[in-house]
Formats: C-alpha cells, structure tokens, sequence
C-alpha cells in the first residue's frame, strides 16, 4: 500500500517537473493569434477600421471585441482569410469603415507645397521626405496608400495615385473558356 | 569515338516544321522606317535611358545604361536621330506599354567607334563588365544577363560547360542556321566562354536533325583546332533544348531543385550567346542584331539577321504572308507567347516569330474533365506531377500548388500536349505563378511597411524620453544655478543661505526673472551676421549708413522735447 502511494507521488513529482520545466524552455512570447492575424491585415496602418493601427485591430479581433470585416485595404479576400484563420463566419465589408479601393500612392505636388511638415508627421511609415520649409515628396515605393496624409495638408497638394499595371506586375489572367452549346 | 549519352525522362515528339525555313540563307532584314527600342529586354533592372529626343545616335551607341549589376544594357541598332522616349506597346501577352527609344534611321547605318575588348589581360569583374555593357544576354530566350553566368563557381573551375544548338522547338532554324553559317564564331565564343569559366571541358549539344549544322561545327572545331570542345549530337526529343534537360543528356547530372547548375561543375549557354560573346569581346560590337526565324503561315519561311527594335510586320512582310494569317507568336508554337500586335518591334529575347492562322493552328477543343490518366506526369521532362498542379492551381490553392514545385515547372508544354482531355495545363501554371509572384511582392510590401511603423513608434517613443530627460536635466541645472546664486547673494548671512535657495527654487517668478536675465544676456551678446571679411567698399558704406544713423537718432532727440511741448 505505502509503496503504491509512494511510486504515485514519485511519478506526480517528476511528471510536474518535466512540466514545468517545459513551460519555461518552451514559452510562447506574446500572443500567436495576434501574430498571426496581423500578418493577414495589409498593414498600411490606415486606422480605417476604428483602431490606432493593424496591430491594435489584430489585437481587437482576438480579443473578440472586433468584428473581421472593418479593413477596406485588405478587401474580401482579407476577409476571408480572417475568417479561414478564426473559424469565424464571412461577413460583407462593413460600409461604415470604407471601400475597397485599387492600390494607390499619394503624390505631392511640388509646385503647391509649403514644406509644412504637417504630412511627414501624419505618415504611419515614414515615406514622405522633406524639411521645414523645403519641398515634401513621397518615397513611392514605401507608401502604403493609407491616405492618412491628405487632411493634415493645409494647401490641398497631395493626391492619390492609381498604381499603374507594368509589364512587370502584369498577371495571367485564369484560364476561362468560352461554354458552347454542342451542336 | 561515340560519347555515352544520358537521357531525361518524358518528353514529346511533335512535328518539326523545320525544313521549311532552314533551306534559304540567313537574309539581312532591311532598315525599317522607324526603330523602336526598349529599354527593358533582359532579365533584371530596368535600364535607363541616355539619350533624349533630338539626339543623335550612332549604330551600336549605348541607350539604355544597366540599373545595377542584375541588369544589361541597351544600344542603338543604327544610326539616325532620337524621336522620343516614350511609351510603346511592348512584344509581351499583356499588350502593355514600356518606356523605349525610338529612333528615325539616317539611313547611313554608322558604325560608332569601337574597337576588340582585351579581355586576356583583364581581370574577370571587368570582363563581365564590359560584357554587360555590351548588352549580351542569353539568347535562347530567357534573355538572362550572360555577365552574371561568367562565374567558374565556387570551385574555382567548371568540369563541363555545355553550349546549347540543341533548338528542339517546332518551326525555330535561327540556331541552326547560324551554326551552318557562322560557325567559327560560335566557336571562338564558345573557347572565350570555356576560358572566362576555367571549364575542364565543352561540350557543344546539337538535336541529330541539324545534321548539316553539326558537321559544319566540327569542322570549324578541327579547322580553329581548339582543344577542349567536343560537338555532340543528342536523340531529338522535345524539350531536349531545356538548359537541364541537355546537362542531363549530355553528363547524366540532374540538378536538383534549389541548387545551381554551378553547384554541380556545370553551367550552359545558348549557340547565339556565345556568338555575341565572341562579337562583343573580340570585335567590340555590342548586341544590336539577332538571327530571328519567320515561319507558320507564311509563302516563304526564312532566317533573317534583324536589328532590335525592327517592328516584326516588317519582317513578316518579307515572307510574304498569307491572307488568312491571324495571329504572330514569339517563340515557338510549345512556348511561345501571343503578341498583342504585329506592329511590337523584335527584342532580344525573339529568336522566332510565327505567324498563326486558324488553319494552322486550330483553335483547342473544349476542355474536358481530367481523368487523372497520368499521361502528363509521364511526359513531363522535369518529373513534376502536372495532374496535381493543375487541380491545386485551378482551385487557387496555391501553397499546394508550389509544395508540388510549381516552381520547377520550365512550362515546356508537353503536359498540355499529351492531355486526352485538352487541358490547356500551362496556362493555369503561368496563371498560378504570377498570383504567387504577386501575393509574394505583396507581403513583402506589408512587411516592410509593419517594420517601418514599429521602427516609428520605437522612434516617437524614444525622442518622448529623451525630450523629458532633457528637459528634466535642464530644470535640475537652473535649479542649481539659482541655489548657487542665492548663497553667493547671502554670503553675509550664513543663516539665510539655505532659506534663500529654497525660496528661489520654489518660486516661479524668480525662476522667470532668471530666464529673462538670460534673455537679456544673449541678446547683448549677438552681433550682426555677416561682419567678417568686408571689402573696403562695403566698410565705407556701412560707415556712412552708421553715421546717417546716428544723425537721425540726434534729430529724434531734438525733436522729442518740442514734440512734447
């Protein structure tokens, strides 16, 4: 009897330590889900979705206290995969937060602007260049079309651009054929 | 002595189509009236242009300077003056437009000064060099910077290099006849290329239905008595033409996925390229022209040497079309690629135009189910599995897709050619593959743009700590200057001393009174900017302006009393 109470213990003993040892050798840092949604999310850290950035909204959705669908750039196919990913149900893009557009970058107009700097401090990603009082411009190829620069500019000079298909990010179509009725 | 040959799995055997452009001389094609050159036409960087409009340009003058060490550049394919640099509709499916030169010919075709490389005393970075500015790419099609491939590898040396005329695409002679033609170049560049690469060997791969080009390369090797190049005839069998699949004919290596060629001892080039390497190292010549087959629908099918920028109707003109031609295609009928127009200029990457009709080329019946036959998995000369690639490209579930290496694919077309139920298979791997390449391009923004932002929040919150740790500094400095002041003030009165600096630290009048004093201080001492280093003339005018000053301030004086009264 006392050896049977004896091995049990011995056993819950090393059990618990192997345990515990494996909780600190292999500790996660930080929350996975979040990782992983945010690495779905198209992070052009627009804020259109409610949240300071696509980090705070990846948070949000895994704290349950977002809905999937509040990230226009990220479109239905974001959508879908958010809902892949969670086991969620797909859910239209919410109208209130915006649009699904076409990928575009701002453009300064360098004949208007003032080099108020209000723009570089408004951009999430540090793609516009420029100096007080010395013309702004935008590092195209590092903008991520949030478009958070617009309001801040007091004379109205930035625009979006259309990102213009090239013969090099041109893609084959899918191969669709034509349904005849068989004579 | 017969060579033991290896062979590779799959493969079809279609119609050739051959003979009909390979019995007529290689013909120049005439100057065109208008040549339209673009920039973009190798692998890599978009070159950028070095002329502008109203320029003039001199044959083999360079247009387009290489963009990085991953890109080739560009010359004039004649003489004549710049019209633009504009947008042109490019030889490409997407019937998109690219940045080009287009130059009005003089009709002199002058030869801009040029003279042979001294590539034997020139270190291998220059040589690749030279050979980049001298625009050669490879010219089998894949128009990848030949300078790049110049590499003995790690080892230091290549055991084999394999210079391709293997040309086992239907209706294309352009290798072919050149071989038959200009062998001895092929040869010579072939000898630079086995040096440049330190190759214990070269081995010159031909399909055995070029006889003729094959018998006229080994006599060019007997005649130049070059030591080290063996001409091989390998069995016809499509795609033996692939770089891998002739390595693998020619030494039995297979080079596996995500390895280079140069892992094995091993690397390849195209007839054609080590013909312009010859031209560019030993007669100085850029790559303004190539050897371009016309075939498919047309009266008389012939090679013609054509300078780039040539638009192909004015090729195909010559070769008299027929009527019912409805299509041109670059490239051969397994790979080619559909040209948007007829007008799109000839690039370094055609080595084929072809014209198409529908009785040529019938158009597919409809596509059938597949009925997982596995005919396409047993033509397939990279040993792929077509069927699964196809299900998992159809369905858009491209991860599945590349774990089947969808990658690996040389989209030769023999899947598609075989299928009982005439998938058109190749199409939805090109499709499959640039939906990665863009979701790829795609994540990569994202990811840049997630490391930007953290970095800027990291950044906005370091200069918060720092500004506060700078003013929280500045405030224990005054702090101390005043109590500093306080006892100096109170040097009688001991007593007093520590009363005062209390006093002076709690009290914000006296801290502002400080900082005005301060004010004061920095005022006085500025002085007026621009004061060092004054001609004579400059002194005297100040001088002057100064004493007109001072006699202003004296009437403002006297008149301030009366102004009173």
């Amino acid at each position: 009897m006392i050896e049977a109470v004896f091995v049990m213990a011995l056993g819950a003993v090393v059990l618990g330590a192997a345990l515990g040892y494996a909780s600190i050798k292999f500790k996660v840092e930080g929350d996975p889900l979040v990782e992983k949604i945010d690495a779905i999310l198209p992070q052009t850290q627009c804020g259109q979705c409610g949240y300071p950035g696509c980090k705070p909204y990846a948070q949000a959705i895994a704290a349950g206290s977002a809905e999937i669908n509040c990230c226009p750039p990220g479109g239905e196919e974001g959508i879908r995969k958010l809902a892949d990913l969670l086991g969620r149900e797909f859910k239209e893009l919410s109208a209130e937060h915006g649009v699904e557009k076409a990928k575009s970058v701002a453009f300064i107009d360098e004949n208007l602007c003032i080099g108020c700097t209000l723009c570089i401090q408004a951009c999430p990603v540090d793609a516009i260049v420029g100096a007080a009082k010395q013309m702004h411009t935008i590092v195209a190829t590092q903008c991520t079309g949030c478009e958070l620069c617009l309001p801040p500019c007091p004379v109205d000079c930035i625009f979006m651009v259309p990102v213009a298909e090239t013969v090099e990010t041109w893609k084959w179509t899918y191969p669709i054929f034509e349904v005849k009725r068989a004579a | 002595m017969l060579k033991k040959l290896f062979t590779f799995n799959g493969g079809v055997k279609p119609d050739y189509h051959k003979g009909e452009s390979n019995h007529l001389p290689i013909a120049e094609a005439p100057l065109p009236a208008e040549l339209v050159i673009p920039l973009h036409q190798s692998i890599g960087g978009v070159p950028h242009p070095l002329v502008h409009a109203g320029d003039a340009v001199k044959k083999g003058q360079l247009i387009g300077g290489p963009d990085g060490n991953v890109s080739s550049a560009v010359h004039a394919s004649t003489s004549g003056l710049v019209k633009a640099v504009e947008m042109r509709l490019m030889p490409h499916t997407s019937g998109l437009s690219a940045p080009c030169v287009v130059i009005d010919p003089d009709g002199r075709d002058e030869w801009i000064e040029h003279a042979p490389v001294p590539w034997r005393s020139m270190s291998p970075g220059e040589i690749r060099d030279a050979l980049r500015d001298a625009g050669v790419v490879g010219l089998g099609g894949a128009v990848f910077p030949s300078h790049l491939k110049v590499n003995p590898g790690k080892a230091g040396h290549l055991d084999t290099l394999v210079i391709n005329g293997a040309e086992c695409e239907p209706f294309i002679t352009c290798d072919d006849m050149q071989m038959r033609e200009r062998p001895e170049g092929i040869v010579k560049g072939a000898a630079i290329l086995r040096d440049l690469t330190q190759a214990k060997q070269v081995l010159i791969g031909i399909e055995d239905n070029k006889p003729e080009a094959v018998a006229a390369m080994q006599a060019a090797v007997e005649r130049l008595k070059t030591e080290r190049i063996e001409v091989v005839a390998v069995p016809t069998r499509y795609p033996a033409g692939g770089a891998k699949q002739l390595i693998r004919v020619l030494t039995g290596i297979e080079v596996p996925h995500g390895k280079r060629s140069t892992d094995y001892g091993l690397q390849c080039f195209n007839t054609g390229t080590a013909y312009a390497v010859w031209e560019a190292l030993e007669l100085g010549r850029p790559l303004i022209s190539r050897i371009v087959t016309v075939a498919g629908n047309v009266a008389t099918a012939r090679n013609f040497e054509v300078r780039f920028g040539t638009p192909m109707q004015d090729v195909i003109a010559l070769c008299q079309p027929r009527p019912d031609s409805d299509r041109v295609i670059m490239g051969g009928p397994m790979m080619g690629y559909r040209m948007p127009a007829a007008t799109v200029p000839v690039v370094k990457a055609t080595n084929c135009i072809l014209v198409g009709s529908k009785a040529l080329f019938p158009p597919p019946p409809p596509e059938m189910p597949c009925i997982r036959c596995g005919e396409c998995a047993k033509a397939c000369p990279v040993d792929l599995q077509p069927f699964e690639m196809y299900w998992f490209s159809k369905a858009k579930i491209f991860g599945k897709a590349q774990e089947y290496s969808l990658f690996d694919c040389i989209e030769c077309g023999c899947c598609a050619y075989v299928c009982p139920s005439r998938i058109p298979l190749v199409d939805y791997y090109r499709y499959a593959k640039s939906e990665i390449w863009a979701r790829e391009n795609e994540k990569t923004a994202a990811d840049t743009a997630r490391s930007r932002y953290e970095f800027r929040l990291a950044r906005e919150e370091r200069e918060k700590t720092e500004k506060a740790a700078r003013l929280a500094a500045k405030a224990a400095e005054t702090k101390a200057k005043l109590a500093a002041q306080a006892a100096a003030n109170s040097d009688s009165g001991n007593s007093e001393k520590v009363g005062a600096g209390e006093t002076a630290a709690a009290n914000p009048q006296a801290l502002i009174a400080a900082a005005l004093a301060r004010a004061q201080e920095q005022k006085a001492a500025a002085h007026p900017e621009n004061t060092e280093q004054l001609s004579p003339e400059t002194q005297t005018e100040i001088v002057e302006i100064e004493a007109r000053r001072a006699k202003l301030r004296e009437f403002a004086k006297a008149a301030q009393p009366h102004e009173d009264q």
